[in-house]
C-alpha cells in the first residue's frame, strides 16, 4: 500500500526480471538441465504434469492427509491445552513430557511412524498431526491463561462458576492466541505430510519428489515446489479468512503477540 | 449496631485522641443497614513481618446510601472493597452484608472497577447482560432492563456497538449500566472514573448523581479526589493509611440534585478542608 501503483508495477518486473534473468543464465552457461532447469522447463514440467492429470492425485492425497492431519493434531493439541491450563495437577505430571516432546524435532519420528502406521494415508496422518499439535498446544495454553486479572475479578464478583469463567471469559479472550496456533499448525501439517511421503508413501506431492529426484527430473521437482507453495499460502489463507470472521473484535495485537509466543516456544518443529 | 458518623470539626479531635466512640451518633432509625462492618482487619503475607492493610474498620451503610470513601493510595480503600465484594476475605472482624456475612462472592452485589472492564467480543448489550447471562436471569426481561438503562445513561443506540467503538466515558457508563442489570442490593465502585480526563470525569458525576438518585441503590465510592467523594456522597469516610483505618466520616449537607456549581460554594469548600485536615494528621498527604 504504502509504495501505491508504481510499485506495484516495478514487483511485477523485477520478477519478470528475475525469470528472465535465470532463463539467460542457464541458456548462456549451458547448465544441464539435471542441475538447474531454465523457468521455462519447470512451467513446461507443471503443464505436463497437470495435462495428463498424474498431478492431480497427487495433490488431492497430500491435501487429504494435511487437512486430516491438522484436524487430528488440532484436536488433541487443543483438548490437552485446556487440561494444561486449567489444571495445575494435569500440568504437574504432563511437564517433563511436554518439555521433551517440545525439544524434540518431530520431523525425526517419521521413520518410526511409517513402521508403525505403514506406507498408506495413515501414517501421514499422524506424521502430519504431530508436527501440528505443538504450536496450537503452547497457544492454548498461554491464551487461556492470559485473561486480565481485572476481568477474571468482574466474573468472580458475578459468583460466576469455574465452569462459565471459562466459557464466558477465557475460551473467548484466548481465541486471538489460539488462531495464530491453528495458522502455523496448518502449515506444519503440510510440512509432517510431505515429510512422511519423503520417508515412505505411495502416493503424494512428497513421493512425486523423491521418484522424480531418482530420475533426475529437476524440472518436476521445481514445479511441485511451485505448487507446494500456492497449497501453503491456500492453506493459510483459509485459517486467516476465518480468523477475520471469527475475531473481528480483535485488535490483532494480541494475535501479534501469540505469534511471538509460538516463534518463542513452539519453533522446534 | 448504630452507625456513628462524627459531627463535623470533631473529627481531628477524636482522631488524635484515638477514640471513635464518643462522638454524638445520629443514629438512623428510619432504614436498615445494608452494610455492617465491624472491626475489620486485613493482612498481608503471614511470616515474620505481615503487612496490615486494614485495622478495626468499622462502619455501616444505611440502605440506600451513597457513601464515598476517600483516602490516598495505600490507605486499604481497594482492599476494603474487595473485601465487600467477596473476592477476598478478612483476617479479622467482619463484614456483613444485610445481616449475613460477606462470604464469598455474592450475587446481589454490582461492581464497578477503575477500568471498564468490558468484553470486546461482546457487544454493548451483550457486555449489560453478562451478569444476567452469568446468574441465568431470563433473558426477554433483562434485555428490555438493559434497554431501559442504557436509555438512562444516554446510550441508546449503541447496544449493538462493540465496546472499542465507544469512548472511555461511554465505555464506563456501559460498565455502570453492567453492575445495576441484575438489581444488586449494593453497588461497589472502586475509582471508576479515576481513567478518565477531567471533564469527563465531572460529567459522569453528574450522571451518576441522576442515576443513583432515579435508582436509589446503596452505594460504596472510592475514590481518591475529595471534591468527587463531597460532590457524590451522603457521607465521607476519609481513610487513613499504615495501617488503613478509617479517619472520620463526615455527613455531608448539601441538597440534591447537586450541580456542579456546588462545588464553587463556601460550604462545599468547608467540607474538603476538612478532608484535607483529617488526611493531613493521618499522614496520608506529604
Amino acid at each position: 500500500m504504502r509504495f501505491g501503483v508504481t510499485g506495484m508495477v516495478l514487483r511485477v518486473i523485477l520478477i519478470f526480471v528475475f525469470l528472465l534473468f535465470w532463463e539467460a543464465v542457464v541458456r548462456l552457461f549451458g547448465i544441464p538441465a539435471f542441475i538447474l532447469p531454465p523457468p521455462s522447463n519447470v512451467l513446461l514440467a507443471l503443464y505436463r504434469g497437470f495435462a495428463s492429470a498424474l498431478y492431480v492425485g497427487h495433490i488431492g492425497v497430500t491435501l487429504a492427509e494435511t487437512f486430516m492431519g491438522f484436524a487430528l493434531g488440532s484436536v488433541l493439541a487443543f483438548s490437552l491445552g485446556v487440561a494444561v491450563a486449567l489444571s495445575r495437577r494435569v500440568e504437574y505430571y504432563l511437564y517433563p513430557f511436554i518439555v521433551m516432546f517440545q525439544a524434540m524435532p518431530k520431523v525425526a519420528l517419521a521413520p518410526l511412524v511409517i513402521i508403525w502406521f505403514g506406507l498408506g494415508i495413515t501414517s501421514k496422518v499422524v506424521a502430519a498431526a504431530l508436527v501440528a499439535f505443538f504450536p496450537l498446544m503452547v497457544n492454548t495454553i498461554a491464551g487461556l491463561r492470559s485473561a486480565d486479572e481485572d476481568r477474571v475479578n468482574l466474573m468472580r464478583s458475578l459468583a460466576a462458576s469455574r465452569w462459565q469463567i471459562f466459557w464466558m471469559l477465557q475460551l473467548p479472550n484466548a481465541m486471538p492466541y489460539i488462531f495464530a496456533g491453528l495458522e502455523i499448525a496448518m502449515i506444519f501439517a503440510l510440512i509432517g505430510a510431505i515429510v512422511g511421503e519423503f520417508v515412505g508413501a505411495t502416493s503424494g506431492l512428497g513421493m512425486l519428489i523423491q521418484s522424480m529426484n531418482f530420475t533426475m527430473d529437476v524440472a518436476g521437482q521445481f514445479s511441485i515446489l511451485l505448487i507446494l507453495s500456492a497449497l501453503g499460502l491456500l492453506l493459510n489463507g483459509l485459517v486467516v479468512t476465518l480468523r477475520r470472521r471469527v475475531l473481528f473484535w480483535d485488535q490483532s495485537e494480541k494475535a501479534d503477540a501469540a505469534e511471538q509466543a509460538v516463534a518463542e516456544k513452539g519453533g522446534v518443529s | 449496631m448504630p452507625q456513628r458518623s462524627c459531627a463535623i470539626g470533631e473529627g481531628l479531635a477524636i482522631l488524635q485522641a484515638g477514640l471513635r466512640t464518643v462522638a454524638p451518633a445520629e443514629i438512623s432509625t428510619a432504614a436498615r443497614d445494608v452494610i455492617n462492618v465491624k472491626r475489620l482487619s486485613k493482612q498481608y503475607g503471614g511470616g515474620a513481618e505481615p503487612i496490615l492493610a486494614l485495622k478495626d474498620i468499622d462502619f455501616a451503610i444505611p440502605e440506600g446510601e451513597f457513601l464515598s470513601i476517600v483516602g490516598p493510595s495505600g490507605c486499604g480503600k481497594s482492599t476494603l472493597l474487595k473485601i465487600l465484594a467477596g473476592l477476598m476475605p478478612a483476617s479479622g472482624g467482619e463484614a456483613l452484608l444485610n445481616g449475613t456475612p460477606i462470604g464469598g462472592p455474592r450475587r446481589d452485589i454490582g461492581v464497578v472497577f477503575q477500568s471498564p472492564v468490558l468484553f470486546p467480543w461482546r457487544s454493548v448489550l451483550n457486555n449489560v447482560l453478562l451478569p444476567a447471562d452469568v446468574q441465568r436471569l431470563g433473558r426477554t426481561v433483562m434485555e428490555k432492563r438493559a434497554y431501559d438503562l442504557l436509555r438512562l445513561v444516554h446510550l441508546n443506540g449503541f447496544e449493538r456497538r462493540y465496546p472499542w467503538e465507544l469512548s472511555g466515558g461511554m465505555q464506563q457508563r456501559v460498565a455502570l449500566v453492567r453492575a445495576l442489570i441484575h438489581d444488586p442490593a449494593l453497588l461497589l465502585m472502586d475509582e471508576p472514573f479515576g481513567a478518565l480526563d477531567a471533564m469527563t470525569r465531572e460529567q459522569m458525576n453528574v450522571e451518576l448523581q441522576r442515576l443513583w438518585m432515579e435508582r436509589k441503590k446503596t452505594v460504596v465510592f472510592i475514590t481518591h479526589s475529595t471534591a468527587e467523594a463531597v460532590f457524590l456522597g451522603d457521607r465521607v469516610m476519609v481513610m487513613t493509611p499504615r495501617p488503613g483505618q478509617v479517619g472520620d466520616i463526615f455527613r455531608v449537607d448539601l441538597p440534591r440534585p447537586r450541580g456542579l456549581e456546588v462545588m464553587n460554594t463556601e460550604k462545599f469548600g468547608g467540607y474538603v478542608r476538612r478532608i484535607r485536615e483529617v488526611l493531613n494528621a493521618g499522614g496520608g498527604l506529604e
